[in-house]
This record gives C-alpha cells, structure tokens and sequence, in this order.
C-alpha cells in the first residue's frame, strides 16, 4: 500500500507516524489490501499492455468476488485466509512456506498443514496477490482454498507423479536388461566393444531417469540449498547424481564400474514410496473433509433471506423455522444419527441438515463461514494446524541430522579417496540414500492426522492440538451432567386418568397421537400400541401445542395445558402442575388425562460405561439433578461414584481433588455452562448437540453426544500414542543400525535405496492403521 | 554378434516409444482413477442414457 502521501487510502493529512487518517480508513484499507483490492487497481491501468509472460500471475489474486468468499474478517478486523499449497512434498516444505510466508507484510500467523496441504493465513491485512508471490518465490503454487479445486490440484500432482514413475520403471526395467550381461559374463568374456555399447545404451536412457523422473528431488535439493536449510531431499539428491557423475565418466573413459541400474532403481523406488504417500495422505484428508462435503453447494445466500427447501435437499445455511408447520430434518452430519428430527416453527435449522420431510422455509442467520458447520470445520483445521512444540523441535532436529550426515559423508570420503576411490564413491552415495530424516519427520504428524481422522468418524472432533496425546494418558472421566447419558427420547413413565375409564382415556390418546410425529406423540403411540383407538376426523395439528381431531363427534385436544384447557370455559382446574414433561389429553368437559414422560440412559450407555471401565478409567457422575435420581442412575449405568446436586464449585473442586491425587481428568460436559470445570480438567470434552458449536471452549467435541463415540475415542488416543511411540522408535532405530553399516560399506546403493523407501512407508503404513 | 550394434539402438529406441505412449495415456486422464472403474464396471446401470 502507498503510505509516502498522506492517508494510505483517502488521502487526507496523516497524524506523524501513522499511516493512516483514522481508523475507519485503516480498517477499510485494511479489508482492501486484504482482498487484493488495492492491487486490482493498479492492475487495471496497466491492463492495456497485454501481461500473458510465461507464468503469468493467475487470475484468481485480483479476484474481489473470490477474495470475499475466501478471506473471513475476524471482529477484531484481522483476517484470515486458507490457501491450497501445490508442489508440497515434505514436512520441511510446510515449514519453509511457512516461513516466508511469516515475513510477508501484514501477515501476522501463518500455520501449514502438510497433510491437507493447506496454509492458514492471519494477519491485520495482507493481499493475495502478495501471499501467492512470496509463496511462488519459494518454488510452491497456491491456490485460494476451495472445496471444488481440491480435486483438479490432486489430480495433476498425481497425475505428473504416474508419469515420471511411468518413465523410471520403463528406464529401470530396460537399463537393467543392458547391464544384466555384466553381471553374468565372466572376466574376459564379453568384448569390449560390446560391454561399451551397453554402457552407452543404458547411459542413454537413465539420462531421462535422472533429469524427468529425479527432477523433483533436484528441485527439492536446490530449494533446500538456497534456503540454507538442508532438509530430505539433498542427501537424495546428492546420492543420485553422485553416482550418475561417476558411471558416465566410467563409460566415457572405459574405465570403472557403472551404477545406472542401481541410480534408475533407485528413483523408482523413491517416486513409488511417494506414490503411496500421496495415495494415503489423500485418504486421510478425505475422512477429514467428510465434513465439508455436508456443506450445502449453495453460497449466494444473505443473513435475513427466507429459504425454501425442497424434500431430500440440504440446508444452506444456520436459521430459524418459518410458518406454522413441523419440519423434518436429519442432522445426520451432526449426529450421526440418521433418524430424522422434528422441528417447531421457532427452532433453529442447521446448515448441513438434510430435509426428510415436506418442503419448508426458513430464515437464514448465519451463513457461509459462520455456519455451525464452518465452525466445526475451522476447530478441526485449528487442531491440526496447530503443532506441539516438541513436534517442531522434532522437525528442526531432522534438519540438524542431515547437516550432520553431509558433513560425516564429507569426511569419509576425504579419507577414503587416497585409499580406493570407488570405494569412496560407493560409501558416500550409500550414506546418502540410506539416511532417512523423512520417517523422523513424518512419526508423529502422520500418527496425529490419522488418529483426528478415525476419531471424526466416531463424531469426536479434536479442536486443540495435545489434546490426542492429553486424552491418551486420562485416568478418570468425569460426566458432568446426567444428558450425556440419557437417550434425549421421551418414554412414557406414569399416566393420571382425570375423567373416565383408562381404557377410554387410552384409546383416545393413541387416536390422537398417531396423528402426529411430534416425539412426544412418538412416545404415547408407542406405549398405546395395544389400546383400541377409536376413529378421528378432521384432526389438525397445531404447531408448538399439539393435535386436536374429531373423535365420536367430540372435539379432543391433547398437548399442552393451557391450549387444551381453552376448549372449556371456563377451563376446569387441574392438578398442580409437577416438574417434569406432560402432555394432557381433554375435550369441552374437562381433563380427561395427564401423561407424564421422563428420559431413560441410553441403550449404549451402561455398554460404553463398561468400555471406559475396562480400559482401566475410572468414571464419575457428577450432576446437578436431585441426589437421589442421579444416584439411582448411575447405579443402573455402573458407575462407580456419583454425586448429585452438585454445585459448579463442587464440581471444581472435586476435579481438583482428583488432580491432586494424581489423577488426570477428562471432564465431559455441555461446554458452556461449566466453563471454570472445564478449564481446570485437563481434556475437556464438550457435547455438541444443541450448543451453539461456534462458542464452545473445549478441547474436543463429541457431536454425536453418545458416550460409545466417547469410549472409542478414548481408545483410539491410545492407540495413536502407541503408534506415535513405535514410529519414532523405528525411525531412530533404523538409522542407528544402517548408517554406520553404510559408513561401513556393507550396504550397495540400490540395497539403500531399498531400505530408505521402506523406511518412510513403515512410518506412514503404521500410522494409517489408527484408520481402519 | 553384430547384430547387437543394430538390436541395443533399437531397443533404445522401442524404450522411447512406449515411454511416450504412456505418457499419453497419462495425459488421456487412464489413470486418474485407479479405484473407480473397477467398482462402476459391477455397477448396474438401469437407465439407459
């Protein structure tokens, strides 16, 4: 932005030092750069000239309709955009577009996922045009990130890896059939014209082995150079042309042993083990992306717009129900349930839902990023974004252990080249090939990225990064409220019969409630299955009050109190009113009956309380329900300890207490109430049904609200623990073992070639298991 | 033995040829799906299009 007269953006008189007149230009300005708005202009004047130079700037930096889909302003006026990184390969290249990314102006966070190949962008105001050059600078290609390009940015990169991985296998494959007779003739045997002529060939074709095939551990190798920065790619890189160097001056000269079918194997192998990753890594971010592809394909609506959806059509957007009817809608991306639920005209519609019912309307509220959907997106992205610290030492101690082997490789062959200078060569190109930074590197994110994937399958959405590692070492969770447990499903638990026979009463309220779908009716039809219901005719449902319908010529109303009592005037008294949920049945005459409906525990419950149990955790129940109900649940549950009427103190407390025993606590609550309890357990685990997604504060979110998701999460931390634990081992392990076998010079270049893509796939294959 | 001096080149060269076929094959989009088309090949199709 031009800050050298005046005001940045109207250009009035600026206070000394300030850039802009006055914080509304600022913020304006602010949202221009960050749209890429002040460059568009710019651009225009010179739009005259055509600009099509060989890698021309995509048009998408200068794209304002594009820009405010994708940059979201923070209310605080930051912003925040997530762009698609092409050309990722490593973790070191996450870290280094990461960086320069840093340095660009009015950037002040930057976070790149490797395994989703995205980079998360805030700061006070930047432009895309500027985070696509400085990210172009680097060697990557960006794109805005966008549902719909994923695809197209996958495919090319895979598709440009078949076809190097096509042209090493062919040149593996052919360069070994002309280097096979060397291999079996005997000393003398094969005329030395024709042993040249060999060499020739094969040296013709692992020319476009080296130079197409290897380009991306060449390119990888320089990127790494001019970043001082040695990562992955230079030992590769360097074992690679070592070895060609010295088998083409062998066949130029005559003298000398060739590698060519060790140097084309050798790139196989290394593009194939990439093959495989990115096949695998694209798995796993698909399972993350689950639940993006809820998102309904429609954008262009406004906060305030009225929405009609049709039956079987997705909900666009977060609202209000409209009108007088019942809606039906599955929340199954929310749930995981995939039974539909019953909305009152006045109940919020989420983005995402899918309508089973008649079509309805609705009003929007929060739209496109606001979402509840988007929320849970961004916590997830935030989750993964978000590195340990002692994952970003791992990776800068990978980077120190190259510089260590390219210095050993230095010295061995100094030392070496006097004595046997093949020899010197063999050695160095096998150190090089065979160390592997990668299965370092890779041991925890791909563990971590795998096991937030499995969990998102069991509707336990990780949002804080250590919470994976916190959950695995848990020794008590602690329920804090009694919903947890419940199916959420009315039952019918007592029914007064006010005025006639119970047989009569009976028959009338199945009549009635089979009229509706309201789960409460649900309930009483299903408890009224056997009762002889007599006729009804002209029946209408009333959204929010109930059903009223004709039955042998009486008008019959059953659903709340004051509704049903307006048939009778003056409405007949009825019982006082008791603390639970009911539905009362009456016509002109009076109260006829009052149902009453309470929550059983969840079929599941006592099964997963058995789970947790089994895995050695120790469960409590504390609740602010009557002591009584809450003891006689968690009896039923197999609770061990439970304590009821408990105040939010008392359950800070007694989170504290465990603590101070030692323990460590996963407190599972609604993530809103008991905010100063969830802060002080060290996992807190919020409920995500019916909370307002985008407030709550807690390290993970169990959206299904069903304590099985919870006991499978718990498990799959473990697991993830143990993986993690078994990568890292392996990784040191192997390189303690085969580097100093390679100083050595018991280990041939293709042998290390071998071992290195071996290595790298164990790490990867090891951690996808958490996936299954 | 001659005969190699006319069957090394040519090898060279076959190797070139089928290497730039599989390039267009590459290009053609065959192995953008490696997974798809064996499942849709099972799958039926009701309506005819």
């Amino acid at each position: 932005m031009d800050t050298a007269h005046g005001c940045a953006h109207c250009g009035l008189a600026t206070p000394a030092g300030h850039a802009y007149c006055c914080t509304g230009c600022e913020s304006v300005a602010a949202a221009i750069g960050g749209l890429g708005l002040g460059e568009y202009y710019r651009l225009r004047e010179a739009a005259a000239a055509p600009a099509q130079a060989p890698g021309a700037v995509p048009a998408w930096v200068d794209d304002r309709e594009l820009a405010s889909r994708v940059v979201k302003v923070a209310p605080d006026g930051s912003l925040e955009v997530e762009l698609l990184l092409e050309g990722l390969h490593c973790a070191a290249c996450a870290w280094l577009v990461e960086h320069a990314v840093a340095k660009v102006e009015g950037v002040s966070a930057v976070t790149v996922n490797y395994g989703l190949r995205r980079a998360r962008i805030r700061g006070p105001a930047f432009s895309l045009r500027a985070l696509h050059a400085v990210i172009r600078a680097v060697g990557y290609e960006s794109w805005p990130y966008d549902e719909s390009r994923i695809a197209t940015v996958e495919s090319s990169e895979r598709r440009a890896l078949m076809r190097r991985l096509w042209v090493a296998g062919l040149g593996m494959m052919q360069v070994m059939m002309y280097a096979f007779p060397a291999y079996v003739a005997d000393a003398g045997e094969m005329p030395a014209d024709i042993e040249s002529l060999m060499r020739w060939a094969g040296l013709l074709l692992t020319v476009p082995v080296v130079a197409y095939s290897g380009s991306p551990f060449l390119a990888g190798a320089r990127r790494e150079l001019r970043a001082r920065r040695p990562g992955m790619d230079l030992p590769v890189a360097l074992g690679i042309l070592v070895a060609f160097a010295a088998s083409a001056w062998a066949t130029i000269t005559g003298q000398g042993p060739v590698y060519f079918d060790s140097v084309t194997m050798f790139v196989f192998l290394l593009l194939g083990g990439r093959y495989l990753e990115l096949l695998a890594r694209a798995k796993a971010s698909r399972s993350l992306q689950h639940l993006a592809r809820a998102r309904a394909k429609d954008p262009g609506i406004a906060v305030g717009d009225r929405v009609t959806v049709r039956n079987g059509a997705s909900v666009a957007a977060d609202g209000i129900l409209e009108g007088t009817q019942d809606a039906t809608v599955s929340e199954a991306w929310l749930t995981g349930e995939s039974r539909p639920v019953v909305k009152r005209p006045g109940d919020s519609i989420l983005c995402g839902s899918i309508n089973s019912g008649p079509a309805f309307t609705f009003t929007a509220q929060r739209v496109g990023s606001e979402t509840s959907l988007a929320a849970i997106e961004r916590m997830m992205q935030r989750a993964l974004d978000e590195r340990p610290p002692w994952v970003a030492a791992a990776q800068r101690a990978a980077g120190a252990f190259v510089a260590c082997i390219l210095v050993a490789v230095a010295a061995a062959v100094v030392l070496q080249w006097n004595d046997d200078p093949q020899r010197a060569i063999w050695i160095a190109v096998s150190v090089l090939v065979v160390t592997c930074p990668c299965a370092l590197a890779l041991a925890t994110p791909t563990a971590l990225t795998a096991a937030s994937g499995a969990m998102a399958q069991r509707n336990f959405i990780v949002t804080r990064a250590g919470a994976i590692e916190r959950l695995a070492g848990v020794t008590d969770i602690v329920f804090d409220k009694t919903g947890t447990l419940t199916e959420g499903r009315p039952r019918l638990a007592r029914s007064d019969v006010l005025g006639g026979t119970r047989q009569q009463a009976f028959g009338l309220a199945a009549a009635l409630a089979k009229l509706s779908s309201h789960p409460i009716d649900a309930a009483l039809a299903t408890a009224f299955r056997g009762e002889a219901a007599p006729e009804a005719a002209m029946h209408r449902n009333f959204a929010g009050l109930g059903v009223e319908a004709m039955v042998q010529g009486r008008r019959v109303r059953m659903g709340r109190a004051e509704w049903v009592g307006l048939l009778q005037s003056p409405p007949a008294p009825r019982p006082a009113a008791v603390e639970a949920t009911t539905t009362w049945l009456g016509d002109a005459n009076g109260w006829i009956a009052v149902f009453f409906f309470e929550d059983g525990a969840r079929a599941e419950a006592a099964g997963a309380v058995r789970e947790l149990q089994a895995r050695g955790l120790k469960v409590h129940l504390l609740s602010g329900d009557q002591a009584g109900v809450v003891a006689r649940f968690a009896a039923a549950l197999g609770i061990g300890h439970s304590e009821g009427a408990a105040t939010p103190e008392r359950k800070l407390a007694f989170v504290r207490e465990l603590q101070s025993n030692g323990a460590r606590v996963a407190m599972v609550g609604d993530g809103i109430n008991d905010a100063p309890v969830m802060a002080q357990a060290d996992v807190a685990v919020a409920m995500g049904g019916g909370a307002d997604l985008a407030q709550l504060n807690a390290d993970a979110i169990l959206l299904s609200d069903s304590p099985a998701d919870l006991a499978a999460a718990a498990g799959i931390a473990r697991k993830a623990r143990r993986i993690q634990r078994q990568n890292l081992s392996w990784a040191l392990a192997y390189n303690a073992i085969v580097i100093p076998l390679a100083f050595a010079g018991l280990v041939t270049p293709l042998v290390a070639g071998i071992a290195m893509s071996a290595s790298s796939l164990a790490v990867v294959g090891n951690s996808m298991r958490l996936r299954s | 033995m001659e005969i190699l001096y006319l069957l090394v080149p040519l090898s060279v060269v076959l190797a070139f040829v089928i290497g730039a076929s599989f390039w267009l094959a590459v290009e053609g989009g065959q192995f953008d799906d490696l997974d798809g088309p064996a499942i849709s090949i099972i799958a039926d199709e009701d309506r005819p299009q």
